[in-house]
């Protein structure tokens, strides 16, 4: 056992890789919920995602073409669940996980043709001279462009919930949908634009996995990510600090247990396969509990159907 | 969910099932995974596809993929049985239970169950010798590793396993005294982003080289960016990685599976058989060698392949001792089949221990 083998520059960087799907998808869903809906459909979407960028990666030989398409093709189903829940008033929860479910079979579908085909390559996108520092720039600063795309949309989303007017309407939407909609706001429209981002969101996380982490198209390859994202959103008390927190405790457990398992630590190895969920959980739970007291954030209208009442 | 998916997804083969066949046989498959995965799976289907060929028109082939090895694989087999089916191959370790439960019940269908070790009047066992394979390409890993650190991505702790880590171990240790083994379990046959993430582990830490034991291709990607080695799982894989691609342990199904179709149609099949083959009957095949072996490394990878196939080797000859350094093998004894097939201990030299 030897813990100078562990290369811990590198070890950052890879958590960093292995957390920015989940951080995508759960913002996406964050904002959904902020809105009002829960939307469970959040694995179906990142797996549209992943397939979709991959075809369209592959046949247009441009990865930068195959991670828009992933987000185009996430928010493509997730406007099926918009029209669902908002027009056709169908359940939420239900109607979430058909989408997971549709999801998961339609990838595999489109998918079939497509395994055992290598994307084209990412470029990476080195920061030009903070990549030259030594350490610091191999952990932050030699990523490509999504990874600092998903840190900069968690910014942003937390900017546009807590200071602009349009967040504020979108957030007393979420709040009680009946008052907002009888001060004008346009309750529905405001919703079918918060599950387009989130499907969007959760399409490039998928991408991002076929494209980027993995990288190659296999049946069922989000293996979970969703779910885990959709948990990250509740523990992280819908905040978008707290929940890239929370993604890099996860992925950081994740890298550090497979690099403790490759050096022969003596733990229990089932303790550390589990340890990435206890960890992050109880991380943010504690958090959330000293920071919020009481109030969890969670939406007052979360999951209620919209109907207009004249 | 995805049960609940691939519970739909039965009902074609239910349709399908009743329309009624002109064959005189009908042989079921059912996969872990999908046949794309270009390893374990598609090797299977490699094999269903030589029974086709080999039969034609008196014998048909079906198959489902993704099936979990749970009460969903009872479900699948018994209706495969149901819809006419005379022999099934159950081509994963945990089907080991749905099979003798479904055997029971059907006792005129023909079961195959690839890598268990229960059999029953109508269940009959089959495995291979990878062990033998990775006594090859544990050579060659030793020769080309230059860190002398080899990265291995397993996947459950069973017998199977720790004999191919065994097996490539004393095979690497051999070639290059200086070697060392960094071992990652991560309790799954298939899923490409955890593989991926425990190969990138291992070359963060030093490994050049890369052995795996579970099924999908994504270790392979890896190593191909990383600039590293790897070596094909069940199948030839150099496509992922045409320069990283050593070469490959190749499951080769289709020989037998052919034979047992055989002897089920002319009458001499028989039950509680456990056939476990290897490099000499084709069931494991040494795939292309890729030229960055040295040609030296290359006659010494196939000598041993060679040496196996006529019996005048064996990947588990003394003296060898156990991890904790009591004796194992005395010199020049070999392995029992019994020891091999419960394997559980690691030999001496490999670090870290066994998940209970």
């Amino acid at each position: 056992m030897d813990f100078s083998e562990i290369n811990i520059p590198i070890l950052i960087a890879s958590l960093i890789v292995t957390a920015t799907p989940l951080i995508l998808a759960a913002l996406g869903e964050l904002i959904a919920e902020k809105s009002g809906v829960l939307n469970l459909g959040v694995e179906g979407m990142m797996i549209i995602g992943a397939v979709s960028g991959f075809i369209i990666g592959v046949e247009t030989g441009s990865a930068l073409l195959g991670i828009i398409g992933s987000a185009v093709g996430g928010a493509l189903l997730s406007f099926l669940f918009a029209f669902i829940v908002l027009v056709m008033k169908a359940n939420q929860v239900a109607s979430g996980l058909a989408l997971t479910i549709f999801g998961l079979g339609i990838a595999a579908l489109l998918g079939h043709p497509y395994t055992g085909i290598a994307p084209p390559q990412f470029q990476s996108f080195s920061l030009p001279l903070l990549e030259d520092i030594p350490i610091i720039g191999v952990m932050f600063f030699q990523h490509d462009f999504v990874v600092y795309f998903s840190i900069l949309a968690s910014i942003a989303t937390w900017y546009f919930l807590k200071y602009s007017r349009r967040g504020l309407v979108l957030r007393s939407i979420g709040e009680n949908h009946d008052v907002a909609h009888s001060l004008g706001y346009k309750v529905i429209a405001t919703r079918f634009a918060s599950i387009l981002f989130g499907g969007a969101l959760a399409g490039l996380g998928g991408g991002y996995l076929s494209l980027v982490r993995v990288p190659q198209w296999t049946e069922g390859m989000t293996a979970g990510a969703g779910w885990i994202a959709l948990a990250l959103v509740v523990f992280s008390g819908w905040h978008p600090f707290r929940l890239i927190l929370g993604a890099y405790i996860f992925g950081g457990i994740t890298i550090l247990q497979l690099n403790l398992q490759a050096i022969g630590v003596n733990i229990n190895i089932a303790i550390l396969s589990m340890a990435p969920y206890l960890a992050t959980i109880i991380a943010l739970v504690i958090i959330s509990v000293s920071r919020i007291q009481g109030n969890k954030g969670a939406p007052g209208s979360l999951g209620v159907s919209f109907v207009k009442v004249t | 969910m995805r049960n609940l998916f691939k519970l739909i997804a039965i009902i074609p083969l239910l349709v399908f099932a009743n329309i009624g066949y002109t064959a005189d046989m009908k042989v079921g498959f059912i996969y872990i995974g999908p046949p794309g995965d270009h390893g374990w799976n598609y090797q299977h289907d490699v094999g269903r596809k030589a029974v086709d060929k080999a039969f034609g028109d008196k014998v048909e082939t079906v198959f489902q993929e993704n099936v979990p090895e749970s009460a969903d694989a009872e479900r699948v087999m018994t209706q495969m049985a149901l819809s006419g089916a005379d022999m099934i191959f159950a081509t994963s370790f945990g089907y080991m239970d749905p099979v003798l439960n479904v055997a029971k019940k059907f006792p005129k269908v023909k079961f195959e169950h690839a890598t268990g070790y229960k059999t029953a009047d109508n269940v009959s066992t089959y495995s291979a010798r990878f062990y033998e394979g990775r006594s090859v390409i544990g050579h060659v890993a030793g020769k080309m590793t230059k860190s002398n650190k080899i990265g291995y991505v397993a996947s459950f702790p069973i017998p199977e396993v720790v004999r191919g880590i065994n097996s490539a171990y004393l095979a690497a240790k051999k070639a290059n005294p200086n070697v060392e083994f960094k071992v990652i379990w991560i309790f799954t046959w298939y899923d490409p982003a955890k593989e991926a993430d425990a190969a990138k582990t291992l070359i963060s830490q030093g490994a050049d080289v890369i052995m795996q034991h579970v099924d999908s291709s994504a270790i392979m990607t890896v190593a191909e960016e990383a600039g590293v080695y790897a070596f094909g799982q069940a199948s030839d894989m150099s496509e992922f990685g045409p320069n990283a691609h050593l070469t490959a342990i190749i499951n080769g199904w289709g020989p037998y599976y052919v034979k047992r179709v055989k002897q089920a149609m002319n009458g001499t099949w028989k039950g509680g058989e456990q056939t476990f083959d290897g490099i000499k009957s084709g069931m494991v095949v040494i795939g292309d060698m890729s030229d960055k072996i040295p040609d030296d490394v290359k006659k010494e990878a196939m000598a041993i392949a060679d040496g196996i196939a006529s019996g005048s080797m064996h990947s588990f000859t003394g003296p060898v001792n156990k991890q904790d350094g009591s004796p194992w093998l005395k010199a020049g004894e070999t392995a029992d089949i019994g020891t091999l097939l419960g394997m559980n201990f690691y030999v001496e030299g490999i670090e870290g221990d066994i998940p209970k």
